[in-house]
């Protein structure tokens, strides 16, 4: 924008001689065909490499441009502004390249069939089979473990905001942002070392009670704010009215905060639902449907993800499996995701802040 | 009086409005108030019981592995847990882990610092905001969809990259390659930079989006070029917040299980370059060698486990803290 105003007043004597608006295209373009004319001419045959050669012509032809027209500050300028784009492009690369990958490849196996029925006897190697078995597993694993989840995290958010004063509440505090960083493999080895000393076997709701463990610090954290949106002077009111405060928690402050609240549930879920790592030292993994979560073997889909693809050898069916369950949980994912920022609109404390 | 007394009692501690309370209104209140702080406050301590009992547990098992672990706990250089006497020890573990997150740290922290100054002082603001939601969106791609695509998109790409740096970086000796699958230290690096990418930008955009308008102004009004505005009042101001980002990065990197797992070969040796495939990180290590383990196995593994738990907890609860303390002087700001 400021270019702009710039480029007007060029024939000014107040300001000094400035690049015309569009010169960051034409040194774009400029870049963009010389990095072709080298990748060809020196026959680099990935095009990845012509995009860094470009983006580094880019850099360095606005660096000497500008230098040589506007003076060694502005050269500094546009470089910085040229280097955060090319820093944004490149980040975005990677990012495109998965989602892109990952529907591309997993449209070719996705369909009903490969919904409604479970692997069984299906060899790894050979194409068939589908998914049921670890979407019946991990809804069940991530259902279980919402149920026990997020109550407790909802309940110890209360205390924090509404009761807790003193030590206790800054040591749940401390231990909840402490919690939030826990490695979900961690998690996992701990209900493990559980199972150890009970000598259980592998079941689904062992994976459950490790996915909770990750799941009640998202949770906390996430109603803790809400919490604290609602206005003080709601509670207030509620409480001059002669209500005791549990119901104006239940029926006050609950209600208004609601939409957030479940906001952060549905993020948590999404959080957990593709944990890999507890499902794998917990629930074992099963090719056959299993649907009680409290006894054998069970499957999940990250986990199928990763069975399909380490232990395959390299099968193309196993691999389209994988990219297909992928993006079944992606997708899974990112509806929850939709879902809980429309309810999160939809439902917003209608307060003033 | 009492119904003032009853409003102005919720802040402070409970115990003073229940006695209040019982005067006014007897029975009525009581027993649901104390039912519903005494769940409340049970959850609290739950929390606290859980962590509590992650750390005994976890060093209870770790314990009798290490006392049955026949070499040097924290410098052999193997994992054989199936031996009579088992011997295993973390060293080449702690060297992956250390190794690959310092890799993903130097290659993630500055590009996400460049995305998150993008987003709030470059890009074209009908841009940013779309560009910010997709950023959310990609921080909850789980995990092991990164680690199918970097198997299986990212090493084969690599190649081109690691021969030239054998080529006019192998002298160094940490950047030659013997020709092996890219399947090293190096891959594991890039796509765990790639996977903490969102987070870190998410939270250097909080800190960025926080500096107070008047600084960027003042600067502008000195005739500072937009460059300058960001190097002398907006990084100043977000370096805090972009280190405890960076450590919460840091943190799920270290932690990192199945992304590691699914493109690195490991073996149980310290490669000298970052481009020959071999090495391992506690959590790829434990996901590997699960499977095959036995009880004392398990034990050792979970002895592992309890480093890494440690270490995350350090390096977390340092980044919590510069958070804190930066809280205080943003609200002195405010």
């Amino acid at each position: 924008m400021s270019t702009a105003a710039v480029t007007d007043k060029r024939g000014s004597s107040l300001r000094s001689a400035s690049l015309p608006k569009w010169s960051p295209w034409a040194i774009a373009g400029g870049s963009i065909v010389v990095a072709i004319g080298i990748g060809a001419g020196a026959g680099l045959t990935s095009h990845i490499q012509w995009g860094l050669i470009a983006a580094l012509l880019f850099v360095l032809g606005t660096y000497v441009i500008a230098s040589a027209v506007e003076g060694r500050r502005q050269a500094k300028d546009r470089i910085a502004t040229s280097l955060v784009w090319v820093a944004f492009l490149l980040a975005v690369v990677p990012l495109v390249s998965l989602i892109w990958t990952t529907v591309k490849r997993g449209v070719k196996v996705l369909d009903p069939y490969f919904l409604t029925h479970s692997m069984g006897v299906v060899a790894d190697s050979e194409p068939g089979g589908g998914i049921y078995h670890a979407i019946i597993g991990s809804l069940e694993q991530v259902g279980l473990a919402t149920l026990i989840g997020a109550p407790v995290g909802v309940l110890t958010a209360i205390y924090l905001v509404e009761y807790g004063r003193g030590g206790l509440a800054r040591a749940v505090t401390f231990f909840v942002d402490v919690m939030t960083g826990i490695p979900s493999i961690v998690a996992g080895l701990f209900i493990l070392s559980l199972m150890l000393m009970a000598d259980m076997q592998p079941f689904g709701f062992a994976g459950s009670l490790a996915l909770a463990i990750l799941m009640m610090p998202v949770v906390v954290r996430s109603t803790e704010e809400m919490l604290k949106l609602v206005p003080n002077e709601l509670r207030e009111a509620s409480l001059a009215l002669g209500v005791p405060k549990w119901r104006t928690i239940l029926k006050v402050v609950l209600p208004t905060s609601i939409g957030g609240i479940t906001t952060g549930i549905m993020l948590a879920i999404a959080r957990i639902a593709g944990e890999t790592a507890p499902v794998l030292l917990l629930v074992w993994g099963n090719s056959f449907i299993n649907n009680n979560p409290f006894s054998g073997a069970q499957q999940a889909l990250p986990l199928y993800i990763y069975q399909q693809y380490s232990q395959s050898s390299g099968s193309t069916a196993a691999y389209d499996r994988a990219w297909a369950a992928s993006l079944t949980l992606i997708a899974f994912v990112m509806i929850l995701n939709l879902a809980a920022r429309g309810i999160a609109r939809w439902k917003a404390p209608k307060t003033g802040r | 009086m009492d119904t003032t007394k009853t409003t102005d009692a919720p802040p402070p501690t409970s115990q003073p409005p229940a006695n209040v309370q019982k005067r006014v209104n007897r029975g009525a209140t009581r027993p649901g108030d104390r039912v519903f702080l005494g769940l409340s406050r049970g959850s609290g301590i739950l929390l606290l019981v859980i962590m509590a009992a992650i750390a005994v547990f976890l060093t209870y098992r770790a314990s009798l592995a290490i006392s049955k672990d026949h070499g040097n706990f924290l410098t052999t250089f193997e994992w054989n847990t199936n031996l009579v006497p088992p011997s295993f020890g973390i060293a080449v573990l702690a060297f992956g882990t250390v190794v690959s997150s310092v890799i993903a740290m130097v290659l993630a922290v500055p590009v996400a610092v460049a995305i998150a100054l993008f987003l709030t002082h470059y890009a074209p603001r009908r841009m940013s905001g779309p560009v910010a939601y997709v950023i959310d969106l990609l921080a909850a791609v789980p995990s092991i969809v990164y680690g199918l695509w970097g198997a299986l998109i990212l090493v084969p790409h690599l190649n081109g990259l690691f021969g030239w740096l054998d080529e006019y970086l192998g002298w160094t000796g940490i950047f030659s390659w013997q020709g092996g699958a890219p399947r090293s230290m190096l891959t594991v690096g890039i796509l765990l930079a790639i996977m903490i990418l969102p987070i870190i930008t998410n939270v250097s955009r909080e800190v960025f989006r926080q500096v107070p308008q008047m600084h960027e102004e003042a600067a502008l009004a000195l005739g500072a070029t937009r460059w300058e505005v960001v190097r002398m009042s907006v990084l100043p101001f977000g370096r805090s917040g972009v280190i405890s980002a960076s450590m919460l990065g840091l943190g799920r990197a270290l932690g990192e299980t199945m992304a590691v797992a699914t493109v690195l070969s490991p073996t149980f040796d310290i490669q000298t370059s970052l481009l020959d495939p071999g090495g391992g990180t506690f959590a790829q290590n434990i996901a590997s060698k699960f499977g095959e383990a036995t009880q004392d196995g398990r034990d050792a593994l979970i002895a592992s486990g309890l480093v890494l738990f440690v270490i995350t907890l350090l390096v977390n609860g340092a980044a919590r803290a510069i958070i804190a303390r930066r809280k205080e002087y943003s609200g002195a700001n405010a």
